[in-house]
């Protein structure tokens, strides 16, 4: 797998984050070299073996469909940077 | 003995008896903190004012005869990404600069409810992403063994509050050995609990379905008692598990005649610092002198333990991590003109280097193409790896190995090579990916007096055995135990 | 040339649970802002979900109700995406193992057929909060009442051909979900909402056209207009030989078109990956028996019963097994009177004919049900006759009147005391000698006169075959 500039800006893109050039430049050849080690995975034959996602089998934990207080909008927005209204305050939505 | 070199549960014993108040074991940690601070800087935030308030209220039930855990009144270190409510909790992060959550993680109520006093909040890799606690945005812990070096991470500075006296006991987290490795270099305890064995609702997460909270102290007994009080069943946590119930008096009362341990003996390849390896042989020696017989075997899943981890740990973390957006809670860009200048100026101004790489490395093995070439293949991998290590315990009652190649490294040496860094985690991240439980303990220093460490790991929900093993060991005649 | 409308449609319905799917807030529609919001559905950093069993139990049950094969292990995936009604940033959904695969729902044709409409899947999710916008700052402000309140996205086969077969599907689905007690699909409080895709080929192509999509249309006309507005333009471009390009597309209900928003090389990578925070489901084949068990009769099966049992009409039993609360309307007066056929008719006059006049959904009807069944007994013990009834009606749908209380409050009860029927037709006869001559003259047409006469001379109250038969035995 090679990394170049275009998935860099891609991968920038993906996360919303923007990188200086000259960090940009670093994290290609650092993608790079990880990505590289990453592709030892190729190695290994893993023909017909289940995904693991969850370490342990358990299944079916729920809960009953009962309702508690929710939290004072107060608290809720306590830590934004922008609210009005009991809202969270953002840049205008275009969709 | 000084208060401040006293064990969680010395410290316990004394403040039921009247020995000791709680006020007096606060002053004397504050005390050492001042002290230490300067040098190690392992607290990001102190409680102080909640500590003393809540203290009276402790104080009050010693003295009514009332004590409601085994560590009742004693203080505690927190890792600063556990919620505590309205109390400033960063993950080291600038991201999370002055967030005071709005609610309490489920092992604060539960510390809470045990009576024990929270000191502060400690310091850290960024969002637990680092092995040095160099990534932290509020400046470097040093290794109090050594201030030139690192204390490890991403619960460094859990670690190092420990070693230097400024807190009997601790929390930190383990993603893929930010309890163990730390725990390490610093010479302390600590455990990486069983996925599932420790609620996480409140642990900021960095990989969810590899992140445990665990009990970190200056022994192995400590660690058991503060483990007993917050494992168990949560229900606000879907992964957290009915497992019956842990008790640290029966699991200390056990002992290590007839039991084997396996050493996978890829652990003990190449890379590893010769002072470590020698201190492995010694602490297999003590160990075959308490009756347990211990064996090499081979475990080849190891080679591929490192690209699996990073793979599902990035992949995890670009998603957790996605919710820092500058809208909620958090930095958010001053200079921002719209919508996606916001997401992203708050998210490149509020993130460290690290993060960001993780973030983009979790977005590529995420994205559409890559997906089964990377993330798919890790989580097969992943099952091979399980596999592997419980096939060991039809053999084995535990594993022993190293936690890191090395001991600490110096300060500044290890972020100039992301990947070096990565490799280092090498034989703990596999602990994670197969969920077991793995207790660090201390088992010698090397030729510059830094302490070396070595982890146990057992069978799922198998923590009462590597305690009882911990124990004994800790127990024998000049077992290092690191304290400085 | 000839063209063929394609038409699949996203159905996303909230689920009527107490409780938020992931957390225990309520999920009451229209509180104020940001009060049914707690640390999960927020977002807040280190807290995590845990599933509402009521929401696999009411998937189930529409799996079922539609036909669909019930998945017995199933999961939980992330939707990556940046969004401010989003707090996490990831929608909890189902990509990989839908809770529900393979089914489908009979809609009436154009030929008065029945059509069947394939289901591909139905799947659980969280819904999105609200975003409003601020006229005042030029910005938008961000409500979460609504993130977590659970979703199932109820996913077609390009099976439709036509905006009316589409409507007739959504309602078709309206009607199932309020049957087996999962959703009030409100559509006007976006509790039911649709995004459709459509394309269209030249009739006989074998191939599907390229289509585009259209999100969150929440009522049966915007529907109904986006499809056929959008399958206007496609045939446009086509005619004109230009070609249609695969887009997300807003649909303006005010303007009556739609434009484009978002092409196909801007559309999203989601990034989906299994929920590490909810461990997966395994349905039991014995839990599926229950459910199957436990479910209530169907439109299709009580639409049959009407017909075969109760002799209604096709077209009657149709509207009225089309909502369930014609049904229980129907159900509860039929019950009442004794009478189906007669509660039919009612129904099909008197009240579909104030829900028109008042622009009321059979939903929002608010009048005691039991109403209806005494006003038609009242009717059928000759207390008030039909006219009286129908007025009646009026007040009992608008005012939720007592039907008894008001016939004898307002005196309309029918005279039934004979002496003074007959007392009061003298008198008319006495006014009216040259009808009276003109009937014992032969002309048989001048008793309807006098029978009129009569019924006006006792306000309506008496029954008029009474007094039919009293005028002719007074005339004699």
């Amino acid at each position: 797998m090679t990394i170049d500039r275009n998935l860099v800006l891609y991968l920038e893109k993906l996360g919303r984050i923007r990188l200086t050039e000259e960090e940009r430049a670093a994290c290609e050849t650092e993608l790079q070299s990880i990505i590289g080690y990453f592709d030892q995975l190729n190695s290994l034959d893993t023909c017909g073996v289940e995904p693991l996602s969850h370490s342990f089998p358990v299944a079916n934990v729920m809960r009953e469909d009962c309702t508690a207080p929710s939290m004072e909008p107060a608290l809720l927005l306590s830590n934004a940077p922008q609210k009005k209204d009991n809202c969270f305050l953002v840049y205008r939505t275009v969709e | 003995m000084s208060i401040t070199n006293q064990t969680a549960l010395q410290l316990a014993a004394q403040l039921r008896s009247g020995a000791l108040r709680v006020s007096e074991v606060l002053d004397a940690c504050y005390a050492q903190i001042e002290a230490a601070e300067p040098t190690v800087h392992g607290y990001i935030s102190l409680c102080r004012e909640d500590a003393y308030a809540f203290a009276a209220k402790v104080q009050a039930r010693l003295d009514a005869g009332e004590a409601r855990s085994a560590l009742a009144g004693v203080p505690i270190a927190i890792k600063d990404l556990i919620c505590t409510k309205g109390i400033p909790t960063t993950c080291a992060s600038k991201m999370l600069e002055g967030f005071r959550p709005p609610y309490n993680a489920t092992v604060i109520e539960r510390l809470h409810a045990a009576d024990l006093i929270p000191l502060g909040k400690t310091n850290m890799d960024e969002f637990a992403m680092g092995s040095t606690t160099e990534t932290s945005a509020f400046g470097v812990t040093r290794n109090p063994h050594n201030p030139a070096h690192v204390p490890g991470g991403s619960s460094g500075g859990s670690a190092a509050v420990l070693a230097a006296g400024e807190a009997p006991i601790a929390l930190g987290s383990d993603t893929g050995g930010s309890i163990r490795q730390p725990c390490a270099y610093c010479g302390v305890t600590g455990l990486k609990p069983t996925y599932g064995a420790v609620s996480r609702y409140g642990l900021i997460a960095y990989a969810s379905s590899l992140d445990q909270i665990g009990p970190m102290g200056r022994c192995a007994a400590d660690c058991a008692a503060l483990f007993e009080i917050i494992a168990g069943r949560d229900e606000k946590d879907s992964s957290s598990m009915d497992f019956p119930a842990f008790s640290a008096a029966a699991a200390l009362a056990g002992d290590l005649r007839g039991k084997r341990i396996g050493v996978p003996a890829e652990f003990l390849g190449e890379g590893l610092q010769p002072a470590v390896a020698k201190a492995l042989r010694e602490a297999a020696e003590r160990f075959r002198a308490l009756g347990a017989t211990v064996e090499e075997f081979p475990l080849p899943m190891l080679a591929y333990a490192v690209p699996t981890y990073y793979i599902i740990a990035c992949a995890e973390a670009c998603s957790n991590l996605s919710r820092y957006d500058g809208i909620k809670y958090g930095h958010s860009a001053a200079g921002a003109r719209d919508l996606l200048e916001t997401y992203i100026l708050s998210r490149s101004e509020g993130f460290g280097m690290e993060v960001k790489r993780r973030i983009m490395l979790g977005n590529f093995v995420l994205s559409s193409g890559y997906y089964d070439a990377y993330y798919k293949k890790a989580l097969q991998a992943k099952r091979m790896l399980q596999q592997a290590y419980f096939k060991a315990f039809e053999t084995y009652d535990m594993l022993l190995g190293p936690v890191a190649p090395t001991t600490a490294p110096k300060l500044g040496e290890s972020l100039s090579d992301p990947l070096r860094m990565y490799l280092s985690d090498i034989y703990t991240v596999t602990v994670n990916l197969a969920g077991l439980p793995a207790l660090a303990l201390p088992c010698g220093t090397d030729e510059n007096a830094l302490p070396i460490g070595m982890q146990l790991i057992g069978k799922p929900f198998g923590e009462s055995a590597l305690f009882a093993a911990a124990d004994a060991y800790q127990r024998t005649e000049d077992a290092p135990l690191g304290r400085l | 040339m000839q063209y063929e409308t394609v038409i699949g449609l996203e159905v996303h319905t909230e689920l009527s649970t107490k409780s938020k799917i992931f957390c225990a807030c309520a999920t009451r529609f229209g509180a104020a802002p940001n009060t049914q919001v707690c640390p999960v559905c927020s977002g807040m950093p280190g807290a995590l979900p845990v599933l509402n069993q009521n929401v696999v139990e009411y998937a189930v049950r529409t799996g079922l109700a539609t036909n669909c094969a019930i998945t017995r292990g199933t999961k939980f995936d992330r939707k990556n995406y940046f969004y401010p009604d989003l707090p996490k940033a990831y929608q909890i959904s189902q990509l990989h193992q839908p809770i529900c695969t393979e089914g489908w729902v009979e809609i009436p044709n154009a030929e008065n057929r029945t059509k069947r409409i394939r289901i591909r899947e139905i799947h659980m999710e969280e819904d999105a909060g609200k975003l409003l916008h601020d006229p005042w700052e030029d910005a938008s402000l961000a409500d979460y009442n609504r993130c977590g309140v659970p979703l199932l996205e109820i996913v077609s086969q390009p099976d439709l051909r036509s905006a009316e077969e589409a409507v007739a599907y959504v309602e078709k689905l309206k009607a199932i979900l309020e049957y087996i007690g999962v959703s009030d699909c409100k559509m006007q409080e976006g509790s039911l909402r649709a995004d459709v895709n459509v394309s269209v080929r030249p009739c006989g192509a074998g191939e599907y056209g390229t289509r585009t999509e259209m999100k969150n249309l929440n009522s049966l006309r915007a529907i109904a207009r986006a499809i056929a507005s959008e399958a206007a333009r496609q045939i446009g471009l086509l005619e004109e030989g230009g070609r249609v390009v695969q887009e997300t597309r807003r649909w303006d209900d005010d303007r009556g078109e739609s434009s484009p928003m978002r092409s196909k090389e801007d559309a999203q990578d989601y990034k989906y990956f299994p929920e590490p925070d909810l461990p997966p489901i395994e349905i039991s084949e014995a839990q599926v028996e229950a459910a199957r068990q436990a479910l209530p009769e169907l439109p299709e099966t009580k639409k049959r019963r009407y017909i075969t049992e109760l002799g209604l009409p096709e077209y009657d039993t149709g509207i009225i097994t089309g909502s369930i609360h014609l049904v229980r309307l129907f159900e509860r007066a039929s019950d009442q009177c004794g009478n189906p056929k007669e509660a039919a008719n009612w129904i099909m006059g008197e009240v579909l004919g104030q829900l028109k006049a008042t622009q009321t959904l059979p939903e929002d009807m608010s009048f005691d049900p039991d109403s209806l069944g005494r006003l038609i007994a009242l009717v059928q013990s000759n207390t008030i006759n039909r006219g009286t009834a129908k007025k009646v009606f009026a007040e009992v749908f608008s005012k939720n009147v007592d039907p008894e209380a008001y016939v004898q409050e307002h005196g309309l009860a029918l005279i039934t005391d004979r002496g003074a029927i007959v007392q009061a037709l003298r008198q008319m006869l006495a006014a009216n000698e040259k009808s009276v001559a003109q009937y014992k003259g032969g002309k048989a047409q001048a008793l309807q006169y006098l029978i009129g006469q009569g019924m006006r001379a006792l306000k309506g109250q008496a029954p008029a075959q009474e007094v039919r038969q009293l005028l002719e035995e007074l005339l004699e």
